[in-house]
């Protein structure tokens, strides 16, 4: 054992723990987070997604000694009791059946959209592919993330007006 | 020792999970309903700590844990004093809305808002036995008796406003939890100032508990105002927002974790343990076996995985192979001896032959006869999370955290395994990953319990993925052959369907002696019981015909990871399949349209009792036709060219009193031989909609997973275990497979137009039933190439059209 610190959803940590550990179950055994989940531990699942500054990783197979950056689980996505738009857009769309897969659905859509804000839908799906659902909302989660897609560029436009025009 | 009592932090979480999302939740995603609070309702209806759990009547912290009465009134309903209601079902809800729906009808039966209430769901020492969830009777059989106790306690607060006012109960009205008198509505008094934190103590009656009655009758539907509405679902912002706790997220206080060591192959008996191998894995606690059930609990659960990988385990392999193997299944099952002939096995039956009309006759002088063979493999349940149970001993009782969706079943049986009283027993249902069948046989839930028991501290277990999709419940394979004649203007006179089905040893919901714990503990039933395995349901009339499934078994019956269980609509796509491809195929032969075809068949007899359900038949096939733009003619399709072929395929089937029909739009790749079905169409008639964007939502997901079962899922074996372990080897639907649209059309009702009182039937599982048919008929219009085999995977349709030439 020995001292590993992680900065998650804005706070430091400083924990006891073999380097070794699969991410995953530090942030939910030793943290307490929920978001992330068990699904396969292969990589193969996407339920264990975290974002690291911002691109999602799959903490099943990550050692949490091999973890540079700042990590952001799916409670730590709103800011300001504000849901993040793609929270906001599952909620609209009323995505989740048993939800247990939902936490890598939403984390790897958030990752997907900072990349490539407008998806065309063959973008859509093959950045969403790797995340499954055996629930089988995929129907819902594409919708959503295009809804989520189109407020977020609504935001983007809205705020930015002073910028366009410089741009114009 | 700690105590007994939840952690406070896990009674919030409870109450969250099942029911309450926080007043901020709520405004935020459903602020249509805040037109209908006033502002001091919604100043004292209070947040997540206004507590569903801590006012309820009786909130146990500590056995003997006895069953909630289902006779008395206070235990399906609690209001507080802040004019809150908190209602208690024996349902759980595995993320089709169950709640919800249960909310809406118990609220409108009660006069009251949505979001005035709360449900506490499947809990064993809180909530009444209605045994969990399964065969999507939820809202068709259990809702009854809790609208019914709804109603009860209207009429119970319109008595004591009566008597309070002195007024008449038909001179008082009521809207929301607040009765005023009609002639003078200033003066009113709430729910909640009548009876606020008290006792009902009202009795009610029924001979069990889906017959519970008070006095007072159920509203009539024209009265409904929350019924028949799309509210969101309550339980979807925490689950969105991370805030809900799972059963997977409790953490009890002195909490270790177990992992098991399964047997390598099927059979395969316990020799040793050399238990050196990891015991210098820090926090290593203790290896448990018993009989070929073997596992390790560690302190960390990352630790607890690893010690279960390192074991070392000797094990002695059966001399005769358990099973065949999958290349070789439906070979062995097509010539090995069926079981029995008779219906004496066990407490389940196994259909004789029904015969109507003399089928042999009408083939040997029909003008074309044709025959095919079917098969459709064991397919798994593969859960997006592996299966989980958390066990703490405390104090000499057992309390188990749990998304068994037949807690009841799991509280009674871990009770019997462990030979302890029942009332030291509890299940506490919480949200957890799907359920459709694969938790009513909750092996993790037994493994803990029985764990906890042995190191005396809560135990938590959860499978792996290998372990899980290797051994968890499996849906029946089938092998069929079926023979149909016509006559010589094209009518189908005969049909003789024979099936062949391995599901000799099915699992029951959580028996003490089928599940997997049991098995490998060398515990058997005193019979074997083989599944209920039924025939496509159908209403075609067909004056001749043979419908017969017989049972297959394999040398190894238990401690198999062959052990069938029910797997949503646990028969249902399999006979559909081959019953309604094989419909397909005579339309073919007769060169008829397949709406047509099927509606001539619908439309063939009148004179019979089964008049209404083939009525609703025939609206659902020509509802989906429709909506379709089903263009009439023939399959196959003529002229099709080009990589892309594409095609439309319709199938229809009954599923207790819920009729659909769908049409899938297909394209198939000459090339890959992949599969798209590009768009779906379902016509669902399941009577009274009760939340139609989640019925909507159901059905969604039910095509899909129909989808993946018909496209990507099998089992896969050798003949000692099973090799479809993971999301490599054994694929699944996913995100490129979704098609682009999917149309619903509610069709509800009906024959006679204008029937409201329609009762609301089953919908979590119909629509599953004909979606593999349907995609084989579209693939067969298609390409002309008709597959009989399902998963309809890229590498066996492109052989079938290499072989073919098409
Ligand atoms: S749990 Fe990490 S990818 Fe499946
Ligand atoms: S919602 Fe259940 S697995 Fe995706």
């Amino acid at each position: 054992m020995s001292n590993v610190t992680l900065k998650v959803n804005g706070e430091t940590h400083t924990i006891d723990v073999d380097p070794s550990t699969p991410l995953l179950y530090v942030l939910r055994n030793d943290l307490g987070l929920r978001g992330p989940r068990f699904g396969c531990g292969l990589g193969q699942c996407g339920a264990c997604t975290v974002l690291v500054d911002g691109a999602a990783i799959r903490s099943c197979v990550t050692p949490t000694s091999g973890v540079d950056g700042e990590i952001t689980t799916l409670e730590g996505l709103s800011a300001d009791g504000e849901l993040h738009a793609v929270q906001q857009a599952w909620i609209d769309e009323q995505v989740p059946q048993c939800g247990y897969c939902q936490n890598g659905q939403i984390m790897t859509a958030i990752a997907l959209l900072d990349r490539n804000p407008n998806p065309t839908d063959a973008e859509l799906r093959q950045g969403m592919n790797g995340v499954i659902c055996r629930c089988m909302t995929y129907y819902r989660i594409q919708a959503a993330v295009r809804r989520a897609a189109e407020a977020m560029a609504g935001d983007r436009s809205g705020s930015g007006d002073a910028g366009r025009e410089v741009n114009l | 020792m700690h105590s007994t009592e939840i952690p406070k932090a896990i009674e919030d979480a409870l109450e969250t999970c099942h029911g309450t999302t926080s007043r901020r939740d709520f405004l935020k995603s459903s602020g249509v309903f805040v037109l209908s609070l006033s502002g001091a309702r919604m100043a004292n209806t209070g947040g997540s700590g206004s507590g569903a759990g801590s006012q309820a009547p009786v909130t146990p912290t500590a056995a003997p844990y006895l069953d909630p009465d289902f006779r008395l009134l206070d235990s399906w309903l609690a209001v507080h004093e802040d004019d809150t209601v908190t209602f208690y079902v024996g349902k759980t809800d595995g993320g089709q809305g169950t709640g919800t729906a249960f909310r809406q009808m118990m609220c409108d039966e009660l006069d009251i808002a949505f979001e005035q209430a709360t449900l506490i769901m499947g809990r064993t020492d809180m909530t009444v036995d209605q045994g969990g969830s399964g065969g999507s009777d939820a809202l068709e059989r259990d809702a009854w008796a809790a609208r019914r106790v709804a109603a009860e306690a209207r009429r119970v607060l319109l008595e004591m406003a009566s008597e309070r006012f002195g007024v008449p109960v038909d001179g008082l009205a009521v809207s929301e939890g607040v009765i005023s008198i009609q002639r003078d509505s200033s003066r009113k008094v709430t729910y909640g100032e009548l009876v606020g934190g008290r006792r009902f103590n009202v009795t009610l009656t029924g001979r069990n508990i889906n017959a519970t009655t008070g006095v007072a009758g159920v509203k009539p539907v024209q009265d409904l105002k929350l019924v028949g509405r799309s509210l969101p679902r309550y339980d979807i912002p925490a689950k969105v927002d991370g805030s809900l706790e799972w059963a997977v997220d409790v953490r009890l206080p002195d909490m270790v974790h177990a992992r098991n060591v399964r047997p390598p192959v099927a059979g395969a008996r316990l020799i040793g343990i050399d238990e050196s191998s990891i015991r210098n894995i820090p926090g290593f606690i203790r290896v448990v076996s018993r009989g070929n059930y073997v596992a390790v609990v560690c302190e960390r659960e990352e630790k607890a995985i690893e010690a279960a990988r390192l074991l070392e385990v000797e094990w002695e392999k059966p001399t005769t192979a358990p099973f065949p193997s999958s290349e070789d299944l439906f070979r062995y099952m097509r010539s090995a001896t069926p079981m029995s002939l008779t219906r004496a096995t066990g407490s389940r039956t196994v259909p004789l032959a029904r015969v109507e009309g003399n089928p042999d006759e009408a083939l040997r002088t029909a003008a074309t006869v044709v025959e095919a063979e079917y098969d459709f493999p064991f397919q798994g349940h593969t859960a997006i999370g592996p299966a989980h149970g958390l066990a703490d001993p405390s104090d000499g009782q057992m309390t188990i955290y749990s998304n068994d969706m037949k807690p009841y079943s799991l509280r009674t049986g871990v009770a019997e395994f462990l030979d302890m009283p029942r009332e030291q027993v509890r299940v506490i249902w919480m949200h957890g990953p799907q359920l459709y069948g694969r938790t009513a046989a909750d092996d993790a839930g037994f493994e803990a319990a029985f764990l906890a028991k042995e190191i005396g501290r809560p135990v938590r277990v959860q499978w792996m993925r290998h372990e899980e999709t290797a051994w968890d419940t499996k849906g029946p394979a089938f092998a069929f052959t079926l023979r149909g004649g016509l006559d010589g203007e094209g009518n189908l006179v005969a049909l003789d369907y024979r099936a062949r089905v391995a599901d000799y040893a099915h699992v029951g919901y959580n028996q003490p002696d089928t599940v997997l714990i049991a098995q490998l503990m060398g515990i058997r039933p005193s019979r074997p019981s083989p599944g209920r395995a039924s025939a496509p349901a159908e209403m075609y009339a067909i004056p001749n015909r043979r419908q017969e499934t017989l049972v297959v078994r394999f040398p190894l019956a238990f401690e198999t990871p062959l052990r069938t269980g029910n797997l949503r609509d646990p028969n249902g796509p399999q006979t559909t399949f081959a019953g309604e491809s094989f419909i397909d195929e005579m339309a073919a032969a007769a060169n008829a349209d397949p709406v047509e075809f099927r509606l001539r068949l619908l439309r063939g007899s009148t004179e019979d009792n089964e008049t209404f359900m083939r009525a609703r038949s025939i609206a659902v096939v020509e509802a989906a036709a429709e909506a379709y733009g089903w263009d009439t003619r023939p399959s196959p399709k003529s002229a099709n060219s080009g990589r892309i072929l594409t095609g439309r395929g319709i199938a229809y089937a009954y599923r207790g009193r819920t009729a659909v029909a769908e049409i899938a739009e297909v394209e198939v790749d000459r090339e890959t031989g992949r599969v798209w079905v590009k768009r779906m169409v379902c016509a669902h008639d399941c009577g009274l909609v009760i939340n139609p964007d989640g019925l909507r939502s159901t059905i969604q997901g039910n095509l899909l997973h129909g989808l993946s079962r018909a496209l990507h899922e099998e089992v896969q074996f050798d003949t000692e275990k099973v090799k479809s372990v993971d999301w490599l080897t054994h694929p699944t639907l996913r995100h490129v497979d979704a098609p682009e649209t999917i149309d619903i059309v509610f069709v509800n009702g009906d024959p006679e137009p204008d029937r409201p009182d329609l009762p609301p039937y089953g919908a979590g599982e119909p629509s599953i039933r004909p979606v593999a048919a349907a995609v084989a008929n579209a693939i067969y219009d298609a390409t002309g190439v008709r597959i009989r085999r399902a998963p309809f995977r890229a590498e066996r349709v492109l052989a079938a059209l290499e072989a073919s030439g098409a």
